[in-house]
This record gives structure tokens, C-alpha cells and sequence, in this order.
């Protein structure tokens, strides 16, 4: 892995406007992703992470939705200011992306290997029979069954985790650098989910590419991911090594995500969910923005907005946002 | 998954703020308008004919065929003139005004009830009671109404009350489509399951959890329809089918001016004026409530 | 009802759907959507039902509660067989037997404030509470459930996810039910309000003594609430056993797959895990397998598997399985 990272996002802002008055979805979020890794983007709703994933991609829902600050650098270029038609060339050739629901991204009127195959005649001009064979080696790469006869199949013929694939397929037709899947597996059974993780981080490692996975489930991303940035209310609250963040956390948000869980094995203890509800994007509290459901709130939290630092006494690079990170950790011990 | 897989937000996104605003301006205004205009014709309605009498029977031979803003033999001022018989068009507007709108109540009335009722009952008992209603309500489609509307007059003559009837057979498909189609989609709806996990009867889920959902799209609909319904009526009216000849309704006061149109243009143009306000009036007014409460009704 | 019956009992439960084809609404097929289920739950305890989608658990829930008509089988709660009840019967029945339900957006009346959502069990009821007690009664049980006894005039739109389903538990308790049926109840919810209704449906089952039918597909879930697990596939209960028991050491292959799927939040905490990948689809309930229904993705289905359908019952000296080849292991979950 080279020292320069594949992505790197400074300080995000996006801004939505609803009828309501104007909501900010992300408020300035700053993460890497470096060549060949796994970045887990963590939080639940309201956190900002797939809108994060569609500011990158370009494909923030507009007019409503605006970037309003900050920058996206994909290997050394800024898309924020890069001209539409350079931005389509990296959209599905360089930079790829993985949506939760297949059954409505992919066109249920077209069959399957003709969908994959434009990959193919668009960006390569190949000829049709040429992009054939292209989908149907993609296919048998995924790990479709019997992939000769599926390729004239339609979507809606297909099983969720054979859908699945399918998008997976048509993502990896160029050989991306940089693969965005987001809540690749939340609709699926746990059996196909199991599957499919396993898909991309075989995928991921043949192909060398970064993969950033969108998820709000802890659990799905422990084994795949390198690093994990976790969100909440549009900022980014904690971010490090998986291992580190999940074993030394440094954020009463995700100290309160592990203690919600319940386990799978080992003695079945009464859970400590963090108090409160989700966060009000329109309503938010002044300073950091998780103080109404934090233990360790004081007034500091409520006059200034913790900034991302170093984690005390951690290993780098582990960084935490919040004013207490300190005390977050040793009361883990 | 319905918390964690939304994209971050559930509210209702548009352009920009400013937009929103003039758009909630615009909409408003439009219903402020609407019911302005709808209060004005019914107080008009409801007072009118008391402070300007009006007397069916009476002729004033001398008075008649007066311009607007003429002088009549007794003093008054006829602000629209007067018809071919002397008689104060003013007073035949406002009490034709009283006729045309409880004419259009009614029938909605009747229409909304023999509708809502069918659409229930289709919607949601499903199977081949809805068939059964269905065909019918394409039957009813199919027929001509001013067939219908001849043969009523036939067999029963000319009255307010037939004119009701026959617009309110004419016109209750529209509203049972519209509750069908809540009903079929408010049936399936967790609630209702959890109502009957209760003990509910049908009776109580009809009443507390189909019904309520079906209320805002039959009161838009409503509105959109009343426009149609006074403008058939007076239609009706014009082809003598309608109202009888001695109850000045619209529609009959602008078929009595029909042959003085060269001479005598008041007869019939400030009634049709008053129409065409009344109806354009109520449609901006649906249109608006519906936009605001339940866009989807817009191909009705 | 003699001191040692189970509150409920069911028995070679079978619901089937038709299939009708869309034109002209002939029935072409039949979805057997419970093929033959059988458990029991005592007073007071709590049965986890776990499985993926197709496997029928919903369906039944649905059942049992009456919201599906059995095709046979029978369900008997208190000894009073539930599937030939008349209405007026069924309805007072009701009152011990509740439901949670799923979606906390569509299972509360849009259009009914908190209290009339409560109180409409009441009137159903009358003997339950008295009208005069009603809004009294209200303000507790939304206390109860931890939400603000004054927001009882609000409606369900102005509440969050988590919090309508609180007010869907409210709801389910108003009637002082002895069993509810948590139909994926937590399913819907972000993981930290998950954490907090588990924690009240455990405190209301220790307070009110109620027993649970939990469905769900998340295994640490129904693992972290109940006493006995039942694992359902394609319409059949595969394996049962004791919480420990199943977690411990699952027998049949399926368990032993849905097992080593579940995510682990600290992987190199433990020693590693098997891996069992189980390859292709679900197959379609309206055309199961002949025998063993699991044995088209099962990697130890051999010809028995085909011909002879393995029989739920006591294997290795453990716990029921239907499985011709049940088998031990305990590397899927380290301890």
C-alpha cells in the first residue's frame, strides 16, 4: 500500500432542503481510504454515511441535495470541481458502487447479461458478442450457478442473493479501483449474507481494489474490514483499525453500540442500550451532537463541538471525537 | 428495516426552501380563493332571496327586456336588468343560486353515500362482490347520463328531485372507485391486522380503520365533482329536462334567454357568468386541496 | 386446565396458501407455508422461532393468532382447541393471547390518537376496564412501557420508530394477556433501540409473567430471550432444543450453517470459527423437496435423504432434530 490514499474526503458538508428548513446531512466528514483496504463506514439512521457514499459518487439527489463544503480527492484529483463528463468517465470505470436494493437498481425489462454487458460495449466499445462473454465470465466469477443459461434471465427471475451478485457482477465489469457498497447485505437472509461477504472479500483481494462497505451492523464488517469510520448525526465520531476501535473505543457512542448487542454465545447479560432515540436532523443539540444520550455529557459538551483527535494513550492512528475519550476508555477496564 | 435503511431522511424534499414556501403560498391561496368565492355564492344563496324577493308568478310587462342598471316602473334598480317577463334578474340569479347549490349538495350527498357504500363493500370484502359491483359501476359509466336523464323526465316529469336522482345515479361511480381503492389498500395494512388481533369485527374495522382512510380522498373528490354536478344540473335544466320551467334554476334561466340573445344579452350571459365562476371556482379549489392532501388523485 | 398443560400446544399445524394464476384466478399450486409444526410452551416461558424468509415462522404466528386459517393440526391454548372455536369464543380467547407485530410505521392506525389506540381494546373488551378507569389505565401503561403518560393525545406520526413500538406493546398488554406472540417485533429497529425494547419485553415477562412466542431472524437475538429455540425451515421445525443446548451444540446441518452465518462482532477474540457456507437458494415453497427439505443445500444429503423424510425426534441422547446424520459440533461458535 503506497502512502497516498486512493480517497480521501475533507471536511464533507451536504446539505438537503426539505420543507422543514434545511437539514445537514453531512457536517464535515473527513476519512481516507488507502489502495487495496477495507474501510467499514458505521452508523445508523440519520448518521450520514450513505449520503457520504452518493456525495463521492456524484450522485446526490438534486436539486435538493447540494455538497456545500469540503473536498473528495480520488487519486490526487478533487471530484467536487472535476467537469460532469469526467466524473461519468470515473463513474463504473474507476469508482464503483453496490446499492442494498438490487430489484430497483437493476431494469427489470432487460435481461440480466445484456445489462452487464453494457459495461462492456459503453466504456469499451466492445461488440455484443464479445460483451457476452464478458458477462457470462463475470457470472461464473460471482458465483452464479448454471451462469450460461441465467444470462437471459431478468431480474425478477433471480433469488435476492443471486440479485445481489448480479449488481456485484456489473460493479467489478471494469475492474474498479474503488468499490462503494452500501448495506450490500442488510436485505438478505443471514446464510446468503454470510455468502456474499465472503464474495466481496474474495473479489476485494483478487482484484486489489479499496473497498468501502456501508453498513449499520457491527457484526457483518468484523471479519472483512481493515479500518472502520463510525458516524453519527453526519459527523464522524470515531475511525481507526477494526480491531482497536471494537476492543479500546474511545467513544461513548460506540462503546454504547457494543454494549447493545446481544451475544452469541457466553453468559446472557442484561443489554446497556444507549438512552434515547435516534438524532433529529432538524433539531440537533448545540456542541456534540450525542450529549442528550451520553453518560459523561458536561457542560464543555454543550458549549463546544469535540473535534477528531488522536485518542489518548492509543496506538495511531485511532482517532475519537469527544471531550471525554479518556475517561471513555478506562472506564472500559 | 425501516429505520436503518432509509436514506438518512424521511421528510419531504424539494428544490430549495424558497420554493417550498411560494409553493405552500401558492397552494394556499388557491384554497383561500376557492372557499372565498364558494362562502360569497352561498351566503348569496342562503340570505339573497330573502332581502330580494322574488315572485315566480309575477309579470310586469311594462318592466320588461330592461338593460342592467336600469330603472324599473316601482323605483328599484335592476342591477342585471331585467327578462322577458319584467321579473328582476338579480332575484332569479340569487334564488336560482340557492337552487343550483342544494341541488349540487344533494346529489353529492346521494352520490357520496351510494358510492362510498358500494366502494366499501367492493374493496373490502374483495372476491365476487366486487366483481358484481364493478361491472355494475362499469355499466353505469357506459350509459349515457342525458339518456337517462330523458327517460326520468319522461316517466316522471320535470322535478328538483329527479334532477337529483339522476345526477346522483350519474355520478356515484367516481366515488366508489376512489374509497375501492383506499379500501383495498387500507385492508392489508398492519393495523388493521392488529385491530382484529384485538377481537375487532368487521363492522369496527370498517368504521375505525378503513373508513377514516377513506374520508380525505372522498372530500377532494367531492369538491372536484360539486363543479360538475351544478354545471349538469344547469345543463339539464337548459334542455328542459332538468328543474321545471317556474323554478328559476340557472340552467333555466339561461334557456329562457336563449332567443333574446341578439336583443336582450343580459338573460342569458350574467347567469352563464355567474356559472362559469361558481364551477372554475370550485375546481381550482379541489385541485388544490387535493394537490395539497393527496396528490395521487390526479388522473380523477 | 389441570396444573402441568402448557399455556399452548400445537400440533401438526398445517397452513397452505393457494397460488392463483393471474388472469383467470384458477389455483395453479399451493404454497405450503406450514407443513406439519409442532411445540409447546409452558406458562411463563418463552419460545425463540428462528428462521430466513420462506421458512413459515410468520405464517405461524398468524395462525395461532387467527389471522390465517389452518388447513389442519390443531392449537390448543389453555386446553381449548383454537382451530374450531365460533367467533363470539375466539374473541374472548383474544384477550389472553396478544401480538406485536412487525413494522412499527404500519401497525398503529395513522389516523387514531395513542389513547384511542389503547382504549379501543376496551371497548372491544368491556369487562377488562371500566370507562371511568380509562384514561387512567392509559397513563400507566404508557408509563409502563416507558414512554410520557401526556403524550397519550399525540398520534403515531409525531413518536419515532422505537417508540411506536412501545406503544405497539402497550397496545398488546392492554388486555392482560398470559401469552404474546412477538412477531419480529425488534426487527425494524437501529440496534441501540433494539437493545432498549429487548430490555423491556424481558422486565414486562419478570413483572406480568407473560409468555412469548419470539419470531425472528437474528439468532443472537432469540438466543439473548429465550428459554427453548426452535429452528424452522421451508415450513418445518428442523431442530429444538434448550437455549444452551442449541447454541452450545446444534445437531442438524441447517442449525449448524444459520450458526456459523451469524456475524461476530469480535472475531479474533476467540479461536476461529468453522465457516459453513451453505451454496444455492432457498427452494420455493409451493414445490419443496421430496424427503429432506433441506438436503438439496445440505452437504451430507445422501439417497435416504431423497426417499425418507427424517422424522423430528430425539437424536444422540440430545434434543429433537430432523435429520437422518445429526451430528455434533462445537467449533462453530467458540466459547
Amino acid at each position: 500500500m503506497t502512502a497516498e490514499p486512493l480517497l480521501s474526503v475533507r471536511d464533507l458538508r451536504v446539505e438537503f432542503s426539505t420543507a422543514a428548513g434545511v437539514v445537514t446531512a453531512v457536517d464535515g466528514a473527513s476519512f481516507d481510504v488507502r489502495r487495496g483496504e477495507t474501510v467499514a463506514l458505521l452508523g445508523e439512521s440519520g448518521s450520514g454515511k450513505s449520503v457520504t457514499a452518493q456525495a463521492v459518487l456524484g450522485i446526490v439527489p438534486k436539486p435538493a441535495g447540494r455538497v456545500t463544503g469540503g473536498s473528495i480527492h480520488y487519486d490526487g484529483r478533487d471530484l467536487l470541481t472535476l467537469p460532469a463528463p469526467a466524473k461519468r468517465e470515473l463513474r463504473g470505470r474507476e469508482i464503483a458502487m453496490v446499492f442494498q436494493d438490487p430489484l430497483s437498481s437493476l431494469n427489470p425489462v432487460f435481461r440480466v447479461g445484456a445489462q452487464i454487458g453494457e459495461m462492456f460495449r459503453r466504456h469499451r466499445g466492445a461488440s455484443r458478442k464479445e460483451a457476452r462473454a464478458q458477462a457470462l465470465e463475470l457470472m461464473r466469477r460471482v458465483g452464479i450457478p448454471a451462469a450460461e443459461k441465467r444470462l437471459d434471465d431478468y431480474p425478477h427471475q433471480f433469488s435476492g442473493g443471486m440479485r445481489q451478485r448480479v449488481m456485484i457482477a456489473m460493479a467489478l465489469a471494469l475492474s474498479p479501483r474503488l468499490l462503494i457498497a452500501d448495506e450490500p447485505t442488510t436485505a438478505l437472509d443471514v446464510t446468503v449474507q454470510a455468502q456474499i461477504m465472503d464474495l466481496l472479500a474474495r473479489l476485494q483481494d483478487e482484484e486489489g481494489m479499496s473497498l468501502v462497505l456501508i453498513t449499520h451492523d457491527l457484526g457483518v464488517v468484523a471479519d472483512v474490514a481493515d479500518r472502520v469510520v463510525l458516524m453519527y448525526a453526519g459527523r464522524v465520531v470515531e475511525a481507526g483499525p477494526i480491531r482497536e476501535v471494537y476492543e479500546h473505543s474511545a467513544h461513548p457512542y460506540t462503546t454504547g453500540l457494543m454494549g447493545s448487542l446481544p451475544a452469541i454465545d457466553g453468559p446472557r447479560e442484561r443489554l446497556t442500550p444507549i438512552q434515547g432515540g435516534p438524532p433529529d436532523l432538524l433539531d440537533l443539540p448545540s456542541g456534540c451532537s450525542f450529549r442528550p444520550r451520553c453518560n459523561f455529557a458536561d457542560q464543555l459538551c454543550a458549549d463546544e463541538e469535540p473535534a477528531l483527535l488522536d485518542a489518548p494513550g492509543r496506538p495511531l492512528p485511532h482517532s475519537s471525537a469527544c471531550h471525554h475519550s479518556g475517561k471513555v476508555l478506562s472506564d472500559a477496564f | 428495516m425501516t429505520d436503518v435503511t432509509s436514506t438518512d431522511l424521511d421528510v419531504a424534499l424539494v428544490a430549495t426552501p424558497a420554493k417550498a414556501r411560494a409553493r405552500g403560498r401558492a397552494g394556499s391561496a388557491r384554497i383561500r380563493f376557492g372557499l372565498t368565492v364558494i362562502i360569497l355564492y352561498a351566503v348569496a344563496a342562503a340570505i339573497g332571496p330573502w332581502i330580494v324577493r322574488f315572485d315566480p308568478v309575477a309579470t310586469r310587462t311594462q318592466d320588461r327586456l330592461k338593460p342592467p342598471f336600469s330603472r324599473l316602473s316601482d323605483g328599484s334598480l335592476a342591477i342585471f336588468g331585467t327578462d322577458q317577463v319584467g321579473q328582476d334578474l338579480l332575484a332569479q340569479m340569487l334564488q336560482g343560486a340557492r337552487i343550483s347549490i342544494a341541488v349540487g349538495l344533494a346529489t353529492l350527498l346521494l352520490a357520496g353515500t351510494i358510492g362510498v357504500t358500494v366502494g366499501l363493500a367492493a374493496g373490502y370484502f374483495g372476491g365476487w362482490l366486487d366483481s358484481v359491483l364493478m361491472r355494475l359501476a362499469d355499466i353505469q359509466l357506459a350509459f349515457p347520463s342525458i339518456l337517462l336523464a330523458i327517460f326520468i323526465a319522461a316517466l316522471l316529469g320535470p322535478s328538483v328531485v329527479n334532477v337529483v336522482i339522476v345526477l346522483a345515479v350519474s355520478n356515484w361511480v367516481t366515488f366508489a372507485r376512489v374509497t375501492r381503492g383506499q379500501a383495498l389498500a387500507t385492508r392489508r395494512r398492519e393495523f388493521v391486522d392488529a385491530s382484529r388481533t384485538l377481537g375487532a369485527g368487521t363492522w369496527r374495522l370498517i368504521r375505525r380503520c378503513v373508513l377514516p382512510a377513506c374520508i380525505a380522498p372522498v372530500l377532494v373528490v367531492a369538491t372536484v365533482e360539486i363543479g360538475h354536478v351544478i354545471l349538469a344540473e344547469a345543463s339539464l335544466s337548459f334542455l328542459g329536462l332538468g328543474t321545471p320551467a317556474s323554478t328559476p334554476s340557472w340552467g333555466v334561466t339561461i334557456a329562457n334567454g336563449r332567443n333574446y340573445l341578439a336583443d336582450a344579452w343580459w338573460i342569458s350571459t350574467v347567469p352563464g357568468i355567474a356559472l362559469a365562476f361558481l364551477v372554475v371556482s370550485l375546481g381550482v379549489l379541489g385541485d388544490a386541496l387535493r394537490d395539497r392532501y393527496d396528490p395521487r388523485l390526479r388522473s380523477l | 386446565m389441570p396444573f402441568d398443560t402448557p399455556l399452548l400446544q400445537v400440533r401438526d399445524l398445517h397452513t397452505t396458501f393457494p397460488l392463483r394464476s393471474a388472469l383467470l384466478r384458477r389455483t395453479v399450486g399451493h404454497v405450503q407455508a406450514v407443513a406439519g409444526v409442532s411445540f409447546e410452551i409452558p406458562a411463563g416461558g418463552t419460545l425463540g422461532l428462528v428462521g430466513e424468509s420462506g421458512s413459515g415462522k410468520s405464517t405461524v404466528a398468524r395462525t395461532i393468532i387467527g389471522l390465517e386459517k389452518s388447513q389442519s393440526g390443531s392449537i390448543l391454548f389453555e386446553g381449548e382447541e383454537l382451530t374450531s372455536l365460533p367467533p363470539a369464543r375466539m374473541r374472548q380467547v383474544r384477550r389472553h393471547l396478544q401480538m406485536i407485530f412487525q413494522d412499527p410505521y404500519a401497525s398503529l392506525n395513522p389516523r387514531a390518537t395513542v389513547e384511542q389506540i389503547i382504549t379501543e381494546a376496551w371497548e372491544i373488551h368491556p369487562d377488562v376496564v371500566p370507562r371511568d378507569r380509562f384514561k387512567p389505565e392509559v397513563r400507566e401503561l404508557l408509563e409502563r412501557v416507558g414512554l410520557n403518560p401526556d403524550h397519550a393525545a399525540r398520534y403515531p406520526h409525531q413518536f419515532s420508530g422505537g417508540q411506536r413500538q412501545r406503544i405497539g406493546i402497550a397496545r398488546a398488554l392492554a388486555l392482560r394477556p398470559k401469552l404474546v406472540i412477538c412477531d419480529e417485533a425488534v426487527s425494524a429497529l437501529d440496534v441501540s433501540v433494539q437493545a432498549q425494547v429487548l430490555n423491556l419485553l424481558a422486565d414486562l415477562r419478570s413483572e406480568l409473567g407473560l409468555a412469548y412466542l419470539f419470531i425472528a431472524h437474528d439468532l443472537s437475538v432469540v438466543r439473548h430471550i429465550s428459554d427453548q429455540v426452535a429452528v424452522m425451515y421451508l415450513g418445518r421445525i428442523v431442530e429444538t432444543a434448550s437455549q444452551q443446548e442449541l447454541f452450545a451444540e446444534p445437531i442438524h446441518p441447517y442449525s449448524q450453517a444459520l450458526l456459523s452465518a451469524v456475524p461476530d462482532p469480535l472475531p479474533w477474540a476467540r479461536p476461529p470459527r468453522t465457516p459453513i457456507l451453505i451454496g444455492g437458494d432457498v427452494p420455493s415453497p409451493a414445490d419443496p423437496p421430496s424427503g429432506c427439505r433441506f438436503r438439496t443445500r445440505c452437504w451430507k444429503a445422501q439417497d435416504v435423504c431423497a426417499a425418507e423424510d427424517p422424522a423430528l425426534e430425539l437424536r444422540l441422547g440430545l434434543h429433537p432434530a430432523a435429520c437422518h446424520f445429526a451430528e455434533r459440533r462445537t467449533d462453530l461458535v467458540a466459547r
